[in-house]
Protein backbone atom coordinates (compact mmCIF):
# COMPACT_ATOMS: atom_id res chain seq x y z
CA UNK A 1 0.00 0.00 0.00
CA UNK A 2 0.90 3.62 -0.95
CA UNK A 3 1.18 4.73 3.00
CA UNK A 4 3.66 1.85 4.29
CA UNK A 5 6.60 2.29 4.91
CA UNK A 6 9.63 -0.63 5.51
CA UNK A 7 11.35 -1.11 9.18
CA UNK A 8 13.96 -3.04 9.72
CA UNK A 9 14.31 -4.78 13.29
CA UNK A 10 16.90 -6.96 14.32
CA UNK A 11 16.06 -9.81 17.01
CA UNK A 12 18.31 -10.94 19.72
CA UNK A 13 19.71 -13.52 17.74
CA UNK A 14 21.13 -11.04 15.46
CA UNK A 15 18.24 -11.99 12.72
CA UNK A 16 17.15 -9.14 10.88
CA UNK A 17 13.35 -8.97 10.18
CA UNK A 18 11.92 -6.48 7.43
CA UNK A 19 8.70 -5.52 8.43
CA UNK A 20 6.06 -3.20 6.29
CA UNK A 21 4.49 -1.08 8.27
CA UNK A 22 0.58 0.88 7.77
CA UNK A 23 0.94 4.76 8.78
CA UNK A 24 -2.32 5.22 8.74
CA UNK A 25 -3.78 3.08 11.48
CA UNK A 26 -1.94 5.03 14.91
CA UNK A 27 0.94 2.30 15.21
CA UNK A 28 3.94 2.80 17.38
CA UNK A 29 7.05 0.52 17.18
CA UNK A 30 5.81 -1.64 19.83
CA UNK A 31 2.56 -2.13 18.69
CA UNK A 32 4.22 -2.94 15.04
CA UNK A 33 6.70 -5.80 16.42
CA UNK A 34 4.27 -7.87 18.93
CA UNK A 35 2.16 -7.94 15.78
CA UNK A 36 4.80 -9.56 14.11
CA UNK A 37 5.41 -11.92 16.78
CA UNK A 38 8.39 -10.43 17.21
CA UNK A 39 9.99 -10.80 21.43
CA UNK A 40 8.98 -7.45 22.18
CA UNK A 41 6.86 -7.66 25.66
CA UNK A 42 5.06 -4.55 26.01
CA UNK A 43 4.03 -5.05 29.23
CA UNK A 44 2.36 -1.87 29.87
CA UNK A 45 0.36 -1.31 27.07
CA UNK A 46 2.97 1.25 25.99
CA UNK A 47 2.74 3.62 28.88
CA UNK A 48 6.54 4.32 29.16
CA UNK A 49 6.24 2.31 32.66
CA UNK A 50 7.89 -1.05 32.02
CA UNK A 51 11.16 -0.75 29.57
CA UNK A 52 10.26 -4.41 27.93
CA UNK A 53 10.20 -2.80 24.69
CA UNK A 54 13.42 -0.75 24.89
CA UNK A 55 15.56 -0.96 21.18
CA UNK A 56 18.52 0.74 20.19
CA UNK A 57 18.23 3.41 16.55
CA UNK A 58 20.77 2.08 14.66
CA UNK A 59 20.29 3.94 11.46
CA UNK A 60 20.51 7.82 11.70
CA UNK A 61 16.41 9.25 11.49
CA UNK A 62 15.55 12.55 13.00
CA UNK A 63 13.55 11.61 16.13
CA UNK A 64 11.51 14.30 18.22
CA UNK A 65 12.69 14.46 21.68
CA UNK A 66 11.95 11.89 24.15
CA UNK A 67 9.24 12.58 26.46
CA UNK A 68 9.68 13.47 30.34
CA UNK A 69 7.80 9.96 31.24
CA UNK A 70 10.47 8.30 28.14
CA UNK A 71 13.39 9.90 29.60
CA UNK A 72 12.46 8.99 33.35
CA UNK A 73 11.91 5.15 32.55
CA UNK A 74 14.79 4.53 30.34
CA UNK A 75 16.72 6.41 33.73
CA UNK A 76 15.79 3.34 35.35
CA UNK A 77 15.87 0.63 32.34
CA UNK A 78 18.74 -1.46 32.44
CA UNK A 79 21.35 -2.06 29.30
CA UNK A 80 20.99 2.04 28.23
CA UNK A 81 22.69 3.48 25.52
CA UNK A 82 23.36 6.52 23.38
CA UNK A 83 20.72 5.45 20.78
CA UNK A 84 18.33 3.82 23.49
CA UNK A 85 14.38 4.37 22.90
CA UNK A 86 11.56 2.94 23.62
CA UNK A 87 9.37 1.07 20.77
CA UNK A 88 6.09 2.30 22.23
CA UNK A 89 6.90 5.64 22.07
CA UNK A 90 7.84 5.84 18.20
CA UNK A 91 5.17 6.60 16.07
CA UNK A 92 5.16 5.19 12.87
CA UNK A 93 4.97 7.88 10.46
CA UNK A 94 6.08 8.70 6.78
CA UNK A 95 9.55 9.93 7.75
CA UNK A 96 10.87 6.68 9.41
CA UNK A 97 10.90 4.93 6.17
CA UNK A 98 13.88 2.24 6.02
CA UNK A 99 14.49 2.58 9.92
CA UNK A 100 16.55 0.30 11.35
CA UNK A 101 16.32 -1.16 15.19
CA UNK A 102 17.79 -3.73 17.39
CA UNK A 103 16.12 -4.97 20.08
CA UNK A 104 17.15 -4.76 23.98
CA UNK A 105 18.03 -8.00 25.84
CA UNK A 106 15.73 -8.41 28.45
CA UNK A 107 15.45 -7.15 31.81
CA UNK B 1 -2.46 -27.52 54.38
CA UNK B 2 -4.87 -24.59 53.49
CA UNK B 3 -7.99 -26.84 51.90
CA UNK B 4 -10.81 -25.09 49.80
CA UNK B 5 -13.24 -25.71 46.74
CA UNK B 6 -11.27 -23.67 44.66
CA UNK B 7 -7.68 -22.85 44.57
CA UNK B 8 -7.07 -19.43 42.81
CA UNK B 9 -3.82 -18.73 41.43
CA UNK B 10 -3.53 -14.80 41.05
CA UNK B 11 -5.24 -12.18 42.72
CA UNK B 12 -5.59 -9.68 39.95
CA UNK B 13 -9.50 -8.59 38.57
CA UNK B 14 -9.70 -12.16 37.23
CA UNK B 15 -9.13 -14.19 40.30
CA UNK B 16 -10.77 -11.49 42.41
CA UNK B 17 -14.24 -12.00 40.79
CA UNK B 18 -13.81 -15.68 40.93
CA UNK B 19 -14.40 -15.93 44.34
CA UNK B 20 -17.32 -13.97 43.89
CA UNK B 21 -19.22 -16.44 41.44
CA UNK B 22 -17.95 -19.23 43.07
CA UNK B 23 -19.80 -17.50 46.59
CA UNK B 24 -22.88 -17.30 44.36
CA UNK B 25 -22.69 -21.67 43.80
CA UNK B 26 -21.46 -21.74 47.60
CA UNK B 27 -18.10 -22.63 46.41
CA UNK B 28 -15.25 -21.17 49.08
CA UNK B 29 -12.03 -20.10 47.20
CA UNK B 30 -8.48 -18.98 48.59
CA UNK B 31 -5.95 -16.98 46.38
CA UNK B 32 -2.17 -16.71 46.18
CA UNK B 33 0.15 -13.78 45.58
CA UNK B 34 3.32 -13.17 45.04
CA UNK B 35 2.16 -9.66 45.25
CA UNK B 36 1.94 -8.09 49.11
CA UNK B 37 -1.70 -6.83 47.88
CA UNK B 38 -4.08 -8.04 45.79
CA UNK B 39 -5.21 -6.19 42.78
CA UNK B 40 -2.52 -7.87 40.18
CA UNK B 41 -1.63 -5.59 37.06
CA UNK B 42 -4.29 -2.94 38.34
CA UNK B 43 -2.57 -2.35 41.41
CA UNK B 44 1.50 -3.01 40.37
CA UNK B 45 1.40 -1.04 37.32
CA UNK B 46 -1.46 1.68 36.82
CA UNK B 47 -3.58 1.33 40.09
CA UNK B 48 -4.05 5.97 39.36
CA UNK B 49 -4.61 5.16 35.86
CA UNK B 50 -7.99 5.25 34.58
CA UNK B 51 -9.79 2.55 32.43
CA UNK B 52 -12.96 3.11 30.29
CA UNK B 53 -14.14 -0.42 28.71
CA UNK B 54 -15.61 -1.59 32.27
CA UNK B 55 -19.20 -2.53 31.24
CA UNK B 56 -21.28 0.28 33.39
CA UNK B 57 -18.37 2.25 34.59
CA UNK B 58 -17.60 5.11 32.06
CA UNK B 59 -14.42 5.84 34.26
CA UNK B 60 -13.03 4.00 36.91
CA UNK B 61 -9.48 3.93 38.17
CA UNK B 62 -7.62 0.89 38.01
CA UNK B 63 -7.25 1.21 41.93
CA UNK B 64 -10.87 1.43 42.53
CA UNK B 65 -11.57 -1.19 40.86
CA UNK B 66 -9.65 -3.23 42.77
CA UNK B 67 -11.19 -1.62 45.45
CA UNK B 68 -14.80 -2.83 44.42
CA UNK B 69 -13.92 -5.86 43.22
CA UNK B 70 -12.59 -6.91 47.15
CA UNK B 71 -15.79 -4.89 48.77
CA UNK B 72 -18.14 -7.22 46.28
CA UNK B 73 -16.45 -10.65 47.56
CA UNK B 74 -15.93 -9.60 50.74
CA UNK B 75 -19.46 -11.53 52.37
CA UNK B 76 -17.83 -14.94 50.34
CA UNK B 77 -14.63 -14.74 52.92
CA UNK B 78 -11.70 -15.49 50.54
CA UNK B 79 -8.33 -17.26 52.26
CA UNK B 80 -5.39 -15.25 51.04
CA UNK B 81 -1.54 -16.63 51.34
CA UNK B 82 0.39 -13.26 49.63
CA UNK B 83 3.45 -12.40 49.48
CA UNK B 84 4.36 -15.96 48.16
CA UNK B 85 4.62 -17.86 44.87
CA UNK B 86 3.10 -20.88 43.70
CA UNK B 87 5.76 -22.89 42.27
CA UNK B 88 4.90 -26.93 42.08
CA UNK B 89 1.01 -28.82 40.96
CA UNK B 90 1.02 -32.12 42.11
CA UNK B 91 -2.21 -34.84 41.79
CA UNK B 92 -3.62 -36.94 44.43
CA UNK B 93 -4.68 -40.29 44.40
CA UNK B 94 -8.19 -39.25 45.45
CA UNK B 95 -8.28 -36.61 42.45
CA UNK B 96 -7.49 -33.12 44.69
CA UNK B 97 -4.22 -30.95 43.83
CA UNK B 98 -1.52 -30.01 46.01
CA UNK B 99 -0.24 -26.62 45.14
CA UNK B 100 3.18 -25.64 46.93
CA UNK B 101 4.26 -21.67 46.83
CA UNK B 102 7.97 -20.88 47.52
CA UNK B 103 7.73 -20.59 51.31
CA UNK B 104 6.30 -24.31 51.36
CA UNK B 105 3.01 -23.37 52.29
CA UNK B 106 0.48 -26.55 50.99
CA UNK B 107 -3.14 -25.89 49.82
CA UNK B 108 -5.65 -28.49 48.97
CA UNK B 109 -8.55 -28.51 46.78
CA UNK B 110 -10.53 -30.47 43.79
CA UNK B 111 -10.31 -27.81 41.47
CA UNK B 112 -7.34 -25.10 40.69
CA UNK B 113 -8.10 -21.41 38.70
CA UNK B 114 -5.12 -20.32 37.04
CA UNK B 115 -5.39 -16.53 36.81
CA UNK B 116 -1.85 -15.53 36.73
CA UNK B 117 -2.03 -12.87 34.21
CA UNK B 118 1.28 -12.15 32.39
CA UNK B 119 2.85 -14.26 35.12
CA UNK B 120 3.95 -13.34 38.97
CA UNK B 121 5.22 -10.23 39.87
CA UNK B 122 8.99 -10.00 40.61
CA UNK B 123 11.72 -7.71 40.97
CA UNK B 124 14.18 -6.57 38.17
CA UNK B 125 17.31 -7.20 38.54
CA UNK B 126 19.56 -5.00 37.24
CA UNK B 127 22.53 -6.92 35.47
CA UNK B 128 25.50 -6.24 38.19
CA UNK B 129 27.82 -9.24 38.06
CA UNK B 130 27.46 -12.41 40.37
CA UNK B 131 24.77 -10.06 42.00
CA UNK B 132 22.58 -13.62 42.60
CA UNK B 133 25.63 -14.57 44.51
CA UNK B 134 24.80 -11.78 47.18
CA UNK B 135 20.92 -12.52 47.23
CA UNK B 136 20.03 -13.04 51.10
CA UNK B 137 24.03 -11.85 51.82
CA UNK B 138 23.02 -7.97 51.59
CA UNK B 139 21.32 -8.03 48.82
CA UNK B 140 17.53 -7.62 48.90
CA UNK B 141 14.93 -6.72 46.19
CA UNK B 142 12.10 -6.06 48.76
CA UNK B 143 12.09 -5.05 52.12
CA UNK B 144 10.32 -7.34 54.04
CA UNK B 145 11.35 -6.76 57.49
CA UNK B 146 12.77 -3.44 57.81
CA UNK B 147 14.31 -3.92 61.22
CA UNK B 148 16.89 -6.31 59.87
CA UNK B 149 18.77 -3.17 58.45
CA UNK B 150 19.07 -1.15 62.03
CA UNK B 151 22.66 -0.01 61.79
CA UNK B 152 23.39 -1.07 58.61
CA UNK B 153 24.87 1.03 56.42
CA UNK B 154 22.51 0.76 53.69
CA UNK B 155 22.62 1.50 49.96
CA UNK B 156 19.13 2.13 47.74
CA UNK B 157 19.53 2.13 44.22
CA UNK B 158 16.71 3.31 41.95
CA UNK B 159 14.44 6.56 40.76
CA UNK B 160 10.62 5.97 41.49
CA UNK B 161 8.03 6.31 44.45
CA UNK B 162 9.51 3.16 46.37
CA UNK B 163 13.54 4.08 46.41
CA UNK B 164 11.93 7.47 47.68
CA UNK B 165 10.07 5.97 50.50
CA UNK B 166 11.98 3.18 51.83
CA UNK B 167 15.05 5.50 51.94
CA UNK B 168 12.98 8.28 54.04
CA UNK B 169 11.63 4.69 55.93
CA UNK B 170 15.03 3.86 56.54
CA UNK B 171 17.00 7.00 57.40
CA UNK B 172 15.30 6.12 60.62
CA UNK B 173 16.62 2.94 61.43
CA UNK B 174 19.73 2.07 59.88
CA UNK B 175 23.10 3.86 60.86
CA UNK B 176 23.47 5.37 57.09
CA UNK B 177 21.45 5.59 53.91
CA UNK B 178 22.79 6.41 50.71
CA UNK B 179 20.21 6.69 47.67
CA UNK B 180 21.85 6.79 44.17
CA UNK B 181 19.84 7.04 40.83
CA UNK B 182 21.27 7.20 36.94
CA UNK B 183 19.74 10.84 36.70
CA UNK B 184 19.17 13.55 38.95
CA UNK B 185 15.62 14.02 38.39
CA UNK B 186 13.18 11.44 40.35
CA UNK B 187 9.74 10.11 39.06
CA UNK B 188 7.76 10.05 42.65
CA UNK B 189 4.97 11.79 44.68
CA UNK B 190 5.82 14.99 44.98
CA UNK B 191 5.99 15.14 48.82
CA UNK B 192 8.40 11.83 48.90
CA UNK B 193 10.98 13.71 46.61
CA UNK B 194 11.21 17.20 48.80
CA UNK B 195 11.30 15.43 52.01
CA UNK B 196 14.27 13.19 50.67
CA UNK B 197 15.68 16.88 49.45
CA UNK B 198 15.26 18.00 53.02
CA UNK B 199 17.23 14.85 54.46
CA UNK B 200 19.85 15.54 52.42
CA UNK B 201 20.50 19.10 53.30
CA UNK B 202 20.66 18.24 56.63
CA UNK B 203 23.19 15.77 55.42
CA UNK B 204 21.14 12.80 56.78
CA UNK B 205 21.47 10.63 53.98
CA UNK B 206 24.12 10.99 51.01
CA UNK B 207 22.65 11.13 47.53
CA UNK B 208 24.59 10.32 44.88
CA UNK B 209 23.34 10.86 41.19
CA UNK B 210 24.11 10.48 38.66
CA UNK B 211 25.52 7.11 39.80
CA UNK B 212 25.12 3.25 38.85
CA UNK B 213 26.75 0.49 40.88
CA UNK B 214 28.83 -1.56 38.73
CA UNK B 215 30.58 -4.40 40.46
CA UNK B 216 29.97 -5.37 44.21
CA UNK B 217 32.84 -7.19 46.44
CA UNK B 218 32.94 -8.93 49.52
CA UNK B 219 34.18 -12.62 49.69
CA UNK B 220 31.16 -13.98 51.99
CA UNK B 221 28.94 -11.14 51.79
CA UNK B 222 28.44 -7.67 50.91
CA UNK B 223 30.95 -5.36 51.82
CA UNK B 224 31.63 -2.80 49.65
CA UNK B 225 30.33 -1.41 46.28
CA UNK B 226 31.71 0.11 43.33
CA UNK B 227 29.77 2.80 42.37
CA UNK B 228 30.29 5.04 39.04
CA UNK B 229 29.35 8.83 40.19
CA UNK B 230 29.65 11.07 37.64
CA UNK B 231 31.96 9.05 35.56
CA UNK B 232 34.60 8.88 38.48
CA UNK B 233 34.62 5.09 39.88
CA UNK B 234 34.66 5.33 44.13
CA UNK B 235 34.28 2.80 46.02
CA UNK B 236 31.52 2.51 49.33
CA UNK B 237 31.81 0.05 52.36
CA UNK B 238 28.22 -1.12 53.24
CA UNK B 239 26.05 -4.27 54.74
CA UNK B 240 23.34 -4.05 52.32
CA UNK B 241 22.68 -3.35 48.67
CA UNK B 242 18.92 -2.31 47.56
CA UNK B 243 18.11 -2.24 44.38
CA UNK B 244 14.75 -0.89 43.79
CA UNK B 245 13.43 -1.25 40.01
CA UNK B 246 9.77 -2.07 39.91
CA UNK B 247 8.72 -5.40 39.38
CA UNK B 248 8.40 -7.58 36.20
CA UNK B 249 5.44 -10.27 35.60
CA UNK B 250 6.95 -13.90 34.58
CA UNK B 251 5.17 -17.23 33.59
CA UNK B 252 7.73 -18.72 35.94
CA UNK B 253 7.41 -22.38 37.03
CA UNK B 254 3.71 -22.46 36.13
CA UNK B 255 5.41 -23.50 32.68
CA UNK B 256 7.08 -26.69 34.27
CA UNK B 257 2.76 -28.02 35.07
CA UNK B 258 2.91 -29.81 32.11
CA UNK B 259 0.13 -27.53 30.77
CA UNK B 260 0.36 -26.87 26.75
CA UNK B 261 1.79 -23.41 26.57
CA UNK B 262 1.59 -21.56 23.15
CA UNK B 263 3.36 -18.05 23.31
CA UNK B 264 3.89 -17.57 26.62
CA UNK B 265 0.15 -18.55 27.79
CA UNK B 266 -1.87 -21.89 28.60
CA UNK B 267 -4.18 -23.03 25.76
CA UNK B 268 -7.94 -23.89 27.05
CA UNK B 269 -11.07 -24.99 25.96
CA UNK B 270 -12.78 -21.71 24.98
CA UNK B 271 -15.82 -23.90 23.61
CA UNK B 272 -16.56 -25.09 26.85
CA UNK B 273 -15.58 -24.32 30.34
CA UNK B 274 -11.67 -23.09 30.09
CA UNK B 275 -10.43 -25.82 31.23
CA UNK B 276 -6.64 -27.21 30.90
CA UNK B 277 -5.60 -30.31 29.28
CA UNK B 278 -5.14 -31.62 32.97
CA UNK B 279 -9.09 -32.35 34.09
CA UNK B 280 -10.00 -29.93 37.07
CA UNK B 281 -7.16 -27.18 36.26
CA UNK B 282 -8.83 -23.93 34.27
CA UNK B 283 -6.75 -20.90 33.59
CA UNK B 284 -8.54 -17.81 33.28
CA UNK B 285 -7.88 -14.06 32.08
CA UNK B 286 -4.78 -12.78 30.51
CA UNK B 287 -2.67 -16.04 31.18
CA UNK B 288 -4.89 -18.60 28.72
CA UNK B 289 -5.18 -18.44 25.19
CA UNK B 290 -7.76 -19.75 22.31
CA UNK B 291 -8.47 -18.29 18.80
CA UNK B 292 -9.72 -15.13 19.28
CA UNK B 293 -8.09 -14.25 22.44
CA UNK B 294 -8.68 -10.70 23.97
CA UNK B 295 -6.66 -9.86 27.19
CA UNK B 296 -8.76 -7.74 28.43
CA UNK B 297 -10.37 -7.42 32.10
CA UNK B 298 -14.37 -7.63 31.13
CA UNK B 299 -13.28 -11.09 28.98
CA UNK B 300 -11.62 -12.31 32.42
CA UNK B 301 -15.01 -11.66 34.06
CA UNK B 302 -16.95 -13.78 31.47
CA UNK B 303 -14.64 -16.59 31.30
CA UNK B 304 -14.31 -16.59 35.46
CA UNK B 305 -18.27 -17.10 35.46
CA UNK B 306 -18.26 -19.71 32.69
CA UNK B 307 -15.40 -21.76 34.38
CA UNK B 308 -16.83 -21.63 37.88
CA UNK B 309 -20.14 -23.27 36.41
CA UNK B 310 -18.43 -26.29 35.11
CA UNK B 311 -15.81 -26.43 38.85
CA UNK B 312 -19.29 -26.60 40.87
CA UNK B 313 -20.56 -29.65 38.02
CA UNK B 314 -16.44 -30.87 38.54
CA UNK B 315 -17.31 -31.07 42.20
CA UNK B 316 -20.76 -31.93 42.73
CA UNK B 317 -21.19 -34.43 39.69
CA UNK B 318 -24.59 -34.82 41.21
CA UNK B 319 -26.00 -31.89 41.96
CA UNK B 320 -27.51 -29.89 39.16
CA UNK B 321 -26.87 -26.79 39.01
CA UNK B 322 -29.89 -24.06 37.40
CA UNK B 323 -28.33 -20.41 36.72
CA UNK B 324 -30.35 -18.11 39.16
CA UNK B 325 -30.51 -13.70 38.91
CA UNK B 326 -28.95 -12.37 42.10
CA UNK B 327 -31.36 -10.48 41.65
CA UNK B 328 -34.09 -12.85 42.22
CA UNK B 329 -32.35 -15.00 45.27
CA UNK B 330 -30.26 -12.22 46.39
CA UNK B 331 -26.33 -12.69 47.83
CA UNK B 332 -26.01 -14.97 50.78
CA UNK B 333 -22.70 -14.91 52.20
CA UNK B 334 -20.38 -17.27 54.16
CA UNK B 335 -19.78 -14.63 57.13
CA UNK B 336 -24.21 -14.80 57.54
CA UNK B 337 -25.01 -11.46 54.72
CA UNK B 338 -27.69 -11.71 53.26
CA UNK B 339 -28.17 -9.08 50.16
CA UNK B 340 -31.71 -8.74 48.76
CA UNK B 341 -34.09 -6.96 46.34
CA UNK B 342 -36.41 -5.44 48.79
CA UNK B 343 -40.33 -6.55 47.75
CA UNK B 344 -43.06 -4.46 46.81
CA UNK B 345 -45.20 -3.44 49.19
CA UNK B 346 -48.87 -4.55 48.98
CA UNK B 347 -51.38 -2.59 50.40
CA UNK B 348 -54.97 -1.63 49.93
CA UNK B 349 -56.18 1.76 48.83
CA UNK B 350 -59.44 2.79 51.20
C1 LIG C 1 -1.06 0.03 31.72
C2 LIG C 1 -2.17 -0.95 31.46
C3 LIG C 1 -3.42 -0.49 31.07
C4 LIG C 1 -4.47 -1.39 30.87
N1 LIG C 1 -5.69 -0.90 30.50
C5 LIG C 1 -6.74 -1.75 30.36
C6 LIG C 1 -8.03 -1.26 29.99
O1 LIG C 1 -8.23 -0.05 29.78
N2 LIG C 1 -9.05 -2.17 29.90
C7 LIG C 1 -8.88 -3.50 30.11
O2 LIG C 1 -9.85 -4.26 30.04
N3 LIG C 1 -7.64 -3.99 30.43
C8 LIG C 1 -6.59 -3.14 30.54
N4 LIG C 1 -5.34 -3.65 30.85
C9 LIG C 1 -5.18 -5.11 30.96
C10 LIG C 1 -5.70 -5.60 32.30
O3 LIG C 1 -5.02 -4.97 33.37
C11 LIG C 1 -5.51 -7.11 32.37
O4 LIG C 1 -6.31 -7.69 31.36
C12 LIG C 1 -5.94 -7.65 33.72
O5 LIG C 1 -5.15 -7.14 34.76
C13 LIG C 1 -5.84 -9.18 33.72
O6 LIG C 1 -6.25 -9.64 34.94
P1 LIG C 1 -5.80 -11.06 35.48
O7 LIG C 1 -6.43 -11.16 36.81
O8 LIG C 1 -6.09 -12.08 34.46
O9 LIG C 1 -4.20 -10.97 35.59
P2 LIG C 1 -3.22 -9.97 36.37
O10 LIG C 1 -3.85 -8.67 36.61
O11 LIG C 1 -1.96 -9.99 35.59
O12 LIG C 1 -2.98 -10.68 37.77
C14 LIG C 1 -2.32 -11.90 37.85
C15 LIG C 1 -1.71 -12.07 39.22
O13 LIG C 1 -1.25 -13.41 39.36
C16 LIG C 1 -0.07 -13.42 40.09
N5 LIG C 1 0.67 -14.66 39.80
C17 LIG C 1 0.96 -15.18 38.58
N6 LIG C 1 1.61 -16.35 38.68
C18 LIG C 1 1.74 -16.57 40.02
C19 LIG C 1 2.35 -17.61 40.79
N7 LIG C 1 2.94 -18.66 40.21
N8 LIG C 1 2.32 -17.50 42.14
C20 LIG C 1 1.74 -16.43 42.74
N9 LIG C 1 1.14 -15.42 42.07
C21 LIG C 1 1.15 -15.49 40.72
C22 LIG C 1 0.66 -12.17 39.65
O14 LIG C 1 1.60 -11.74 40.62
C23 LIG C 1 -0.51 -11.19 39.46
O15 LIG C 1 -0.72 -10.40 40.62
C24 LIG C 1 -4.27 -2.78 31.04
C25 LIG C 1 -3.01 -3.24 31.42
C26 LIG C 1 -1.96 -2.36 31.64
C27 LIG C 1 -0.64 -2.88 32.07
S1 LIG D 1 5.58 -1.01 26.45
FE1 LIG D 1 6.11 -0.49 28.46
S2 LIG D 1 7.56 1.06 28.16
FE2 LIG D 1 6.99 0.57 26.15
Amino acid sequence: MSNDITIHVIDRDGITHTLSAPTDMNLNLMELCKASDLPVEGICGGMALCASCQCYIESSHNFPQQSEDEEAMLAEAFYVKENSRLACQIHLHSNLEGLVVRIAPEG
Amino acid sequence: MIKTDILIIGAGPTGLFTVFEAGLLQLKCHLIDSLPIPGGQCAEIYPKKPIYDIPSHPEILAGDLVEKLLQQIKPFQPGYTLGEVAISLEKTEDNQYIVTTDKGTRHCAPVIAIAGGLGSFEPRKPPIKDLEFYENKGVEYMIKDPEKFRNQNVVLAGGGDSALDWTLFLEGIASSVTLLHRRNEFRGALDSVEKVQQLKNQGRIQLLTPAEVIQIEGTEKVESLLINHNGEEIKKICDAFIPLFGLTPKLGPIADWGLEIEKNAIKVDNSLDYQTNLPGVYAIGDVNTYPGKLKLILCGFHEATLMCQSAFQRIYPEKKNVLKYTTVSGVKGFDGSHKQAQKATIKSIE
